[in-house]
């Protein structure tokens, strides 16, 4: 039997999985897809938010300040992507003002450091040249931030595999049940897992998850959010994160910079009934596109460079759900939708240390907290880049052209645990087809890594797990 | 650092053809930097026919074509890498690239010939809504999948985009068994040339829509089917038109981008048209000394053409080496009234006194217009075609003495008389 029982390979799941490996335990992570990172992780803004926006007293606005808190260290520690970039939320309508003012308090309240409101036009273009003219205050947060939240996420469960989480995947849980020490997880392929204590980190399935167990029903909602992605071109357009001042007519569209220099545009905000349907409508992208341009007039169309969709979590109660449910030692962490990537880190702690109480956990001696990130061939000085192919050839062999990936990378990418299993996993570890061309030159080339690091056929190889096959068979 | 006098960024048809000429020109020292593992570049993958009727008088399949280029490089002892990419270039003309055999290396140049061809324009580009599972492939990306692969991409086929490399997959698919349920193009003519409308799809009975997109794309791990409408004339799809078009895959051919991102780094001015470099009579950028030719420059109907402009920019290139300079007094052409670009933009004053060949496209399709060439507003070159369209290129070359003529100009506009 197992001590713990993660369900759910997202950042929730994952960052658990990790600050549970700080003790001496036994825990196995069960996620549905082919990869971690393959729900709601995968696709939202990616924003450190600064905290002000949550309502006072609720976990949303606990976690979050907690969580921002952390990210620098986390993010030397793990390795991955992260910037405190700043956040401004813009007032685009004199009589409004007041709205500002009434997210500072609330800021305040919430225990955020660092905010000011900057009044004019002038004053707003000298943080953010290419803002609107009709831009006229700003909320300042300093501590606001963005980081890639695949990447993130990918580096805690890395880390966590290193001090000795397990990870199934394709592992969908179709039941639990409450045993003598425990629980019984049954998953479709039919396997029984046992473990003492179960932690739900189903993203937009959790209630699903909730409701086989627990008397208290859960009712999630899928939340879709349309993006569009701008070229790297455009990364001059802004350097904080701008959000758009909430107005009657909903909460306005983001415009950031990513951290990998990309501008992000987004998202919409429509409810779904498919809790798989992360399909783009024409509406919806035109709507994020149009929206983002009362911050950014000179954002151009022909700049874009892919479009996506991702779904939020949300729960009735417009609050998480963290912690022990009803039924001893099945633990609840649900509902995290905005500001979630934020609040991820803290709760993990949190929760980590909740079910160590419980279990009575003792520390690792030799918890390993560091992570080493993929090297990053793109971003290195010339320096390090011969050193680098002296070391490894195939750090000499660039596979995507757009964004400068070698088949080095690739192959570390693959070789990791948990490792990349298809293009998509090995796109969110090393960015190999993420550029302009989408993947056009380098698709056939990383397929034939793929099998041959999987030891597979190049038919088997898949765009993101299940049946997305990239080739059907043979030519004649 | 090694110094080298002409660095050839690309062994595809235009580097292999700028490195012949370059050669014959009296220059030695060259390098062709190729990231692939072959010579020929996109040409390796075009394994139909219909190359270098213009060039050789007989039609040859795409690697053949190379081959003859391949076999003139090698024929003269010219060096080149292979599996070498080319990660920056310079305005000071330092070339730096890598490989697995060398590492990394830099270079000094003297003349460099940006020779690296161009992208396809992928689904984020034309915004296409729906969902992102397997199946939806580049035509050029499917192309290389079954003709250097080996592997058939899908069995029930849409095509998205009539340019030529989508009508070219249409035939290639139907061979391999596949079913290409429809082309579907956005504008109400298309881009491709008219032959590869009639061979690769009237031949086989394969519809082609025009005023038609699709909408949206269905399937969750891979496509299951392409929502297609019929768009107005500001090219809006019409709801009432919409209707499910049952396939496993879409293939794009919705255009080609010169692939200029080394130019970016070396500063060289980019048109908005083409995307490819501003260049002069010698096909040289604003930076001196580096030179732009074939699809990095502006993309081409045929090889022929590549080959011909790629000759022509490797003498250039060679003539620099051996001392020549542009004079600084340049005349920019204007391009109006349904010209949307020629090549070359800009005229070196002093150095007009032969025969000069323009290329140009048009924006749209025109019939029974003249091609004319004004200077100060006086016509001194005319051309009538019965049709021009924007898929064919179009081609006028000024004698020595009309050329004479825009020396003394202060304005030059090539233009469309209706």
């Amino acid at each position: 039997m197992k001590d713990v029982i993660v369900i759910g390979g997202g950042v929730v799941g994952c960052s658990i999985a990790r600050e549970l490996s700080r003790y001496k335990t036994d825990v196995l992570l069960l996620e549905r897809g082919n990869d971690v990172s393959v729900g709601t992780t995968k696709a939202n803004s990616g924003i450190v938010h600064g905290g002000y926006d949550a309502m006072p007293g609720t976990l949303k606005a606990h976690y979050n300040v907690l969580g921002n808190a952390m990210f620098d260290q986390l993010a030397q520690e793990l390795e991955f992507p992260f910037r405190r970039n700043g956040s401004m939320v813009l007032c685009f309508d004199e009589t409004q003002k007041d709205k500002l003012q009434e997210l500072y308090d609330r800021g305040v309240k919430n225990g955020v450091k660092g905010m000011y409101i900057v009044e004019g036009n002038d004053k707003i273009k000298q943080m953010e040249p290419y803002v609107s003219d009709q831009a006229v205050a700003a909320l300042v947060v300093p501590s606001g931030g963005i980081a890639s939240p695949y990447e993130m996420c990918i580096a805690y469960a890395e880390n966590a595999a290193q001090n000795g989480v397990e990870f199934r995947f394709l592992s969908e849980v179709t039941g639990i049940k409450q045993t003598e020490g425990g629980f019984d997880v049954t998953c479709r392929d039919g396997s029984v897992h046992q473990g003492k204590v179960v932690v739900n980190c189903a993203g937009v399935y959790a209630d699903e998850i909730n409701n086989m167990i627990c008397p208290e029903k859960l009712h999630i909602t899928a939340r879709k959010g349309d993006y569009v992605l701008m070229d790297k071109t455009c990364g001059y357009l802004a350097s904080h994160t701008l959000f758009q001042l909430p107005t009657k007519m909903g909460k306005g569209i983001l415009v950031t910079p990513t951290t990998h220099g990309n501008i992000l545009v987004g998202p919409t905000a429509t409810d779904v009934q498919d809790k798989d349907d992360v399909a783009t409508t024409a509406e919806e992208l035109d709507q994020a596109f149009t929206k983002g341009t009362i911050t950014e007039p000179s954002l151009a169309r022909r700049n874009i460079i892919t479009q996506f969709s991702g779904l939020r979590a949300h729960l009735d109660t417009d609050d998480f759900v963290v912690g022990e449910s009803s039924v001893k030692g099945f633990y609840n962490v649900a509902g995290i939708e905005s500001p979630g990537l934020t609040c991820a880190p803290a709760i993990a702690v949190d929760v980590a240390e909740q079910i160590a109480n419980k279990l009575q956990l003792k520390h690792k001696l030799h918890f390993d907290a560091k992570r080493k990130a993929i090297p990053h061939f793109a971003t290195m000085s010339n320096i390090e880049r011969e050193k680098l192919i002296e070391r490894n050839p195939l750090y000499g062999r660039i596979v995507c052209r757009c964004e400068v990936v070698t088949e080095g990378e690739i192959v570390d990418a693959i070789r990791r645990n948990p490792g990349a299993k298809d293009l998509d996993g090995v796109k969110r570890r090393t960015r190999a087809g993420m550029g302009r061309c989408q993947a056009g030159f380098c698709t056939p080339r990383v397929m034939e890594i793929l099998a041959r690091e999987l030891g597979c056929d190049m038919m088997d190889i898949t765009k993101g797990g299940g049946s997305s096959n990239v080739v059907i068979g043979r030519t004649k | 650092m090694k110094k080298i006098n002409l660095v050839i960024v690309g062994g595809g048809p235009a580097g292999l053809a700028a490195a012949k000429a370059a050669y014959d020109c009296g220059e030695r020292d060259i390098l062709i930097l190729e990231r692939e593992a072959e010579l020929g570049g996109i040409l390796n993958q075009c394994i139909h026919n219909g190359f270098g009727l213009h060039t050789f008088k007989e039609e040859l399949t795409g690697p053949e074509y190379a081959a003859r280029y391949v076999a003139e490089v090698k024929q003269r002892n010219i060096a080149y890498k292979l599996n070498a990419t080319v990660i920056d270039v310079s305005k000071n003309k330092v070339v730096t690239y890598v490989s697995e055999e060398d590492g990394l290396v830099q270079v000094q140049a003297t003349a460099i010939i940006l020779a690296c061809g161009c992208r396809e324009r992928p689904r984020g580009a034309i915004n296409t809504a729906g969902m992102r599972g397997a199946g939806v492939f580049s035509a050029g990306t499917a192309q290389k999948l079954v003709n250097i692969d080996g592997y058939l991409p899908g069995k029930e086929v849409v095509i998205l985009g009539s340019g030529d490399i989508g009508l070219i997959m249409a035939r290639r698919m139907t061979f391999e068994g596949a079913k290409v349920q429809a082309v579907v193009e956005l504008m109400p003519y298309s881009s491709g040339l008219n032959r590869n409308i009639v061979q690769c799809l009237n031949d086989f009975g394969i519809p082609l829509y025009f005023s038609h997109t699709v909408v949206d794309i269905k399937g969750k791990d891979r496509v299951t089917g392409v929502v297609v409408a019929e768009v107005d004339e500001k090219l809006r799809p019409k709801k009432e038109t919409e209707r499910l078009i049952p396939c496993d895959t879409l293939l794009l051919s919705v255009g080609l981008l010169p692939e200029n991102e080394l130019a970016k780094n070396a500063e060289v001015q980019l048109s908005n048209t083409t995307g490819g470099a501003v260049v002069d009579e010698n096909l040289m950028t604003n930076i001196d000394g580096v030179f732009e030719c074939g699809n990095v420059l502006h993309v081409h109907d045929l090889v022929d053409f590549v080959s011909a402009e790629s000759e022509n920019a490797g003498k250039c290139a060679a003539e620099y080496i051996q001392g020549y300079k542009p004079c600084h007094e340049k005349i920019t052409i204007r391009c109006t009234n349904g010209v949307r670009y020629c090549v070359p933009t800009v005229l070196n004053k002093d150095d007009v006194y032969a025969a000069q060949s323009f290329k140009m496209r048009v924006s749209n399709v025109f019939k029974k217009v003249e091609l004319a060439v004004l200077a100060d507003g006086v016509k001194v070159f005319g051309k009538k075609r019965p049709v021009v369209a924007p898929g064919e290129m179009e081609n006028i070359v000024l004698s020595a003495e009309q050329m004479k003529a825009l020396k003394q100009a202060s304005d030059v506009e090539i233009t469309l008389i209706k």
